[in-house]
C-alpha cells in the first residue's frame, strides 16, 4: 500500500515503542520507591501514536509536544539517555535538569518541545509552520495534542490560521478519552473531533491510533502534502490512556471493561502481530531485548549521576538582572 | 535628519529592517491592505508581499504563540497587538512560553517583538485606553521598551527587531502625529537599558514612562516659574532599567517622583520606587512620590476621563510634596 512503512521502518518504531514502554515501566516503578520528583504522566498503550506519527520526520522537521510527551520525544530521536536523566532531575538531562519531564526540548533534533500549558503546543507548531513558509523550505512542523486540548480557543484559532494560509503543519490528535479524571463525552458533543477539519478547509482522517502501521500511512500522506505546500491536516488518532493522568492519580473512573479491552490491543502486541511473519519471532525478542537494555542503562546511568549545582544563568541579560 | 512623524518613523524602521534582512516579517490585525489603524505599517504590503506582511484573523493569543516559535525557527517576527488593552490575551504566549525557553533549552532564541499601543486621553474608554505595562515588565526574559520620541521610536524599534529575544514594544495612541527630527542613517539604533536626561534639574528628579514623559516637562516648566528646577528622566527602556542613570540622578537632587500612566497598586511605578529603595535610599532626602492613574476603570467623557489621568498639575503637586 502507498506510504506504508517498510519492514525495517517498522521494526524500528517496533523497538521505539518497546523503549517508551520500558522507560514509562521503570518510572512507575521509581515513583513507588519515592525516586521520581513531581507528576509524571505515562503515555503506556498510546505509544504508537507518539513513535508512527514521527517516524517519516527528519531533523530539520519541527515537532511541538505535550506534558506527556516521553513517546514524542523518543520518536523524534532525542536520546533515551538524555531523556531519562532529565526525568530524574540529574545534571546530566538533555535540559541539565531545569525542564523536567513535561518541558524536554532539543533544538537539534527538532523537538521544541514538551509543553505542559494544554493546548500550548498547537499554535506552537502553527507558528514553526508560517516560519517555515515564510522562509521557503520544505520542511513541515506536527504537534501534538490530546481530546482535552482539542476543546481550547487556541486550537480553534490555529486551525483556522493553518487552514487559511495553507501552512505545512500537521496537527496529530491523540485521542485518549480523557482530559485529566474527565471523560470525552463529557468534554464535547461529538465523538470525532476530526469533523472540525472541514470548518477549517483541511482534509482529515481518523485511524486506529494502536496499530503504528495505520499511523504511519495518514500521517505519511499529510507530511507530503504540508511539504508540497497544499496546507494543513488533521488526524484524528484514536487511543487510549492506560494508566492515569499522572503518577499521583488515584484512579476509580476508568471503566475495568475498556480498559481490558484496550490492553487487548496493546500496540506493542499489534506490531508485534503484524511484524512476526515477516522477521520472525527471534529477531521480534532480540530488538525487545535490546530497547529493555537500552532503557536499563540509560536509568542506573541517571541515577548515578550527580544531580545539578544552581548557577546564576548570566548567558542573559533580564534574567541574570532578575536573580 | 529628517522631520517626521512618530508613526512614520515606525514605518521607516520597519521598512529598513526587513530590507535588511529577509527572515523579518509582520503580523497583526488590519495591518496590511489597510495599513494598521495607526498607519504605521502603511505601505509595506505593496513593498514586501502577501508573505511577509500579514492580515490575521482576531486572534491576538495565537498569534502571540506563533510569534514566539516562529521567531525559534528562523524569522523575526513583529506582531501588532492592536491596542494594549488585549494584553491578558497574550500573556501566556509571553509568561508561560517565551519566559521560558532560553533558560529550559539554551541553545534557542525568540527574537521576536511584539508591538502595541496603550494610553489613555483619546475618549476610547475602558477596554481601550489603558497601560499595562507591569504586566509585562513583570516577566523575566522580555524586555520593554516605550519611546516617546520619533527618533527613539525608530532607534528602539530597530534594535528591538535586531535583538536576539523577545521584545514587548510599547507605543501611545497620542504620540503617532508627534512630529521630529529623525536621524537616517540605516543603521541608527538605540541600545536598551539607556535612559535619557530630557531637561537637567538640581531638585528633584522625575523619572517618566512613554506619554507621561511629556506631562512631567510640562510640570518642569510649572516648577521653574517657582524656583525649583526639576530633572526629568524618560527612562524609555522599562525592562532591562537604566539603574545608573536613576542612582546618578538622584545622587544630584536627593529627591524622587516616579511617573507611570498605569495602576497604582503593584504597578510600574510601584517597581520603580521599591528599585529606588534598593539602590538609592542612602541618597534620598524624602521619600519617592508616585503619580499614577488611580486603581479604577479609565472612564469615557472627557471631564471623566481628564480627572483620572496622571498630567503635569499631579507631578508638580507631587515634586512639591517631595520637596515639603
Amino acid at each position: 500500500m502507498k506510504n506504508s512503512p517498510s519492514i525495517e521502518e517498522q521494526l524500528e518504531m517496533h523497538r521505539k515503542m518497546v523503549v517508551v514502554r520500558r522507560l514509562e515501566e521503570r518510572l512507575g516503578d521509581l515513583h513507588k520507591a519515592g525516586k521520581t520528583r513531581g507528576p509524571i504522566h505515562r503515555c503506556d498503550g498510546q505509544e504508537a501514536v507518539g513513535v508512527a506519527a514521527t517516524a517519516m520526520l527528519g531533523t530539520g522537521d519541527f515537532v511541538t509536544s505535550t506534558h506527556r510527551g516521553h513517546a514524542h520525544y523518543i520518536g523524534k530521536g532525542v536520546g533515551v539517555k538524555g531523556v531519562a536523566a532529565e526525568i530524574l532531575g540529574r545534571a546530566t538531562g538533555i535540559c541539565g535538569g531545569r525542564a523536567g519531564h513535561m518541558l524536554i526540548g532539543d533544538k537539534d533534533k527538532g523537538m521544541i518541545g514538551g509543553n505542559a500549558i494544554v493546548g500550548g503546543s498547537i499554535p506552537a507548531a502553527t507558528g514553526m509552520a508560517l516560519s517555515i513558509q515564510v522562509r521557503g523550505t520544505r520542511d513541515v512542523a506536527m504537534c501534538f495534542f490530546g481530546d482535552g486540548a482539542a476543546q481550547t480557543g487556541i486550537c480553534h484559532e490555529s486551525m483556522n490560521i493553518a487552514g487559511l494560509w495553507k501552512l505545512p503543519v500537521v496537527f496529530v490528535l491523540e485521542h485518549n478519552q480523557f482530559g485529566l479524571t474527565v471523560h470525552h463525552t463529557v468534554q464535547s458533543p461529538v465523538a470525532d473531533l476530526s469533523i472540525r477539519a472541514a470548518g477549517y478547509a483541511m482534509p482529515s482522517e481518523i485511524v486506529d491510533g494502536n496499530d503504528a502501521t495505520a499511523v504511519y500511512r495518514a500521517v505519511a500522506v499529510a507530511v507530503e502534502r504540508a511539504r508540497r505546500g497544499e496546507g494543513p491536516t488533521l488526524i484524528e488518532a484514536k487511543t487510549y490512556r492506560m494508566q492515569g493522568f499522572s503518577t499521583s492519580d488515584m484512579g476509580g473512573y476508568q471503566a475495568e471493561a475498556d480498559l481490558a479491552e484496550w490492553s487487548r490491543r496493546d500496540p506493542i502486541t499489534v506490531s508485534r502481530a503484524a511484524l512476526v511473519e515477516a522477521v520472525g519471532a527471534d529477531r521480534l525478542d532480540a530488538v525487545e531485548r535490546e530497547a529493555i537494555a537500552e532503557v536499563e542503562v540509560a536509568i542506573d546511568e541517571a541515577l548515578a549521576a550527580p544531580l545539578p549545582s544552581f548557577e546564576i544563568f548570566t548567558n542573559s541579560a533580564p534574567y541574570a538582572q532578575a536573580v | 535628519m529628517a522631520m517626521m512623524r512618530y508613526a512614520e518613523a515606525l514605518n521607516q524602521a520597519l521598512r529598513e529592517e526587513m530590507q535588511r534582512d529577509s527572515n523579518v516579517f509582520l503580523f497583526g490585525e488590519d495591518i496590511g491592505r489597510y495599513g494598521g489603524v495607526f498607519k504605521v505599517t502603511r505601505g509595506l504590503m505593496d513593498e514586501f508581499g502577501e508573505s511577509r506582511v500579514r492580515d490575521t484573523p482576531i486572534s491576538e493569543q495565537t498569534l502571540a504563540a506563533m510569534a514566539v516559535t516562529a521567531s525559534m525557527t528562523g524569522t523575526r517576527p513583529v506582531l501588532e497587538i492592536m491596542y494594549a488593552d488585549f494584553m491578558p490575551l497574550v500573556l501566556d504566549a509571553l509568561i508561560n512560553q517565551a519566559s521560558i525557553y532560553e533558560y529550559l533549552w539554551q541553545n534557542v532564541t525568540m527574537p521576536f517583538v511584539l508591538r502595541t499601543q496603550g494610553g489613555g486621553g483619546a475618549g476610547a474608554g475602558a477596554q481601550h485606553s489603558k497601560s499595562l505595562d507591569s504586566l509585562v515588565a513583570h516577566i523575566p526574559g522580555i524586555k520593554v521598551v516605550a519611546p516617546v520620541t520619533p527618533a527613539d521610536a525608530k532607534g528602539l524599534l530597530k534594535s528591538a527587531i535586531r535583538d536576539s529575544q523577545p521584545v514587548v514594544f510599547l507605543e501611545h495612541k497620542l504620540l503617532y502625529n508627534l512630529r521630529d527630527e529623525v536621524p537616517e542613517d540605516p543603521d541608527f539604533t538605540i541600545p536598551f537599558g539607556t535612559a535619557k536626561t530630557v531637561r537637567e534639574g538640581s531638585d528633584v528628579s522625575i523619572f517618566a514612562t512613554s506619554r507621561m514623559v511629556l506631562e512631567s516637562q510640562k510640570a518642569a516648566e510649572l516648577l521653574a516659574a517657582e524656583g525649583i528646577f526639576a530633572e526629568v528622566i524618560d527612562l524609555r527602556s522599562l525592562r532591562p532599567l537604566d539603574i545608573d542613570a536613576i542612582t546618578a540622578s538622584i545622587a544630584r537632587t536627593h529627591h524622587a517622583v516616579v511617573v507611570n500612566e498605569g495602576w497604582r497598586f503593584c504597578g510600574y511605578a510601584a517597581e520603580l520606587s521599591a528599585t529606588i529603595m534598593d539602590y538609592a535610599f542612602d541618597d534620598l532626602d524624602a521619600p519617592v512620590m508616585r503619580v499614577t492613574l488611580p486603581d479604577m476603570p479609565i472612564p469615557y467623557s472627557e471631564p471623566l476621563e481628564l480627572a483620572v489621568l496622571p498630567n503635569a498639575t499631579r507631578i508638580a503637586d507631587a515634586a512639591r510634596a517631595a520637596l515639603k
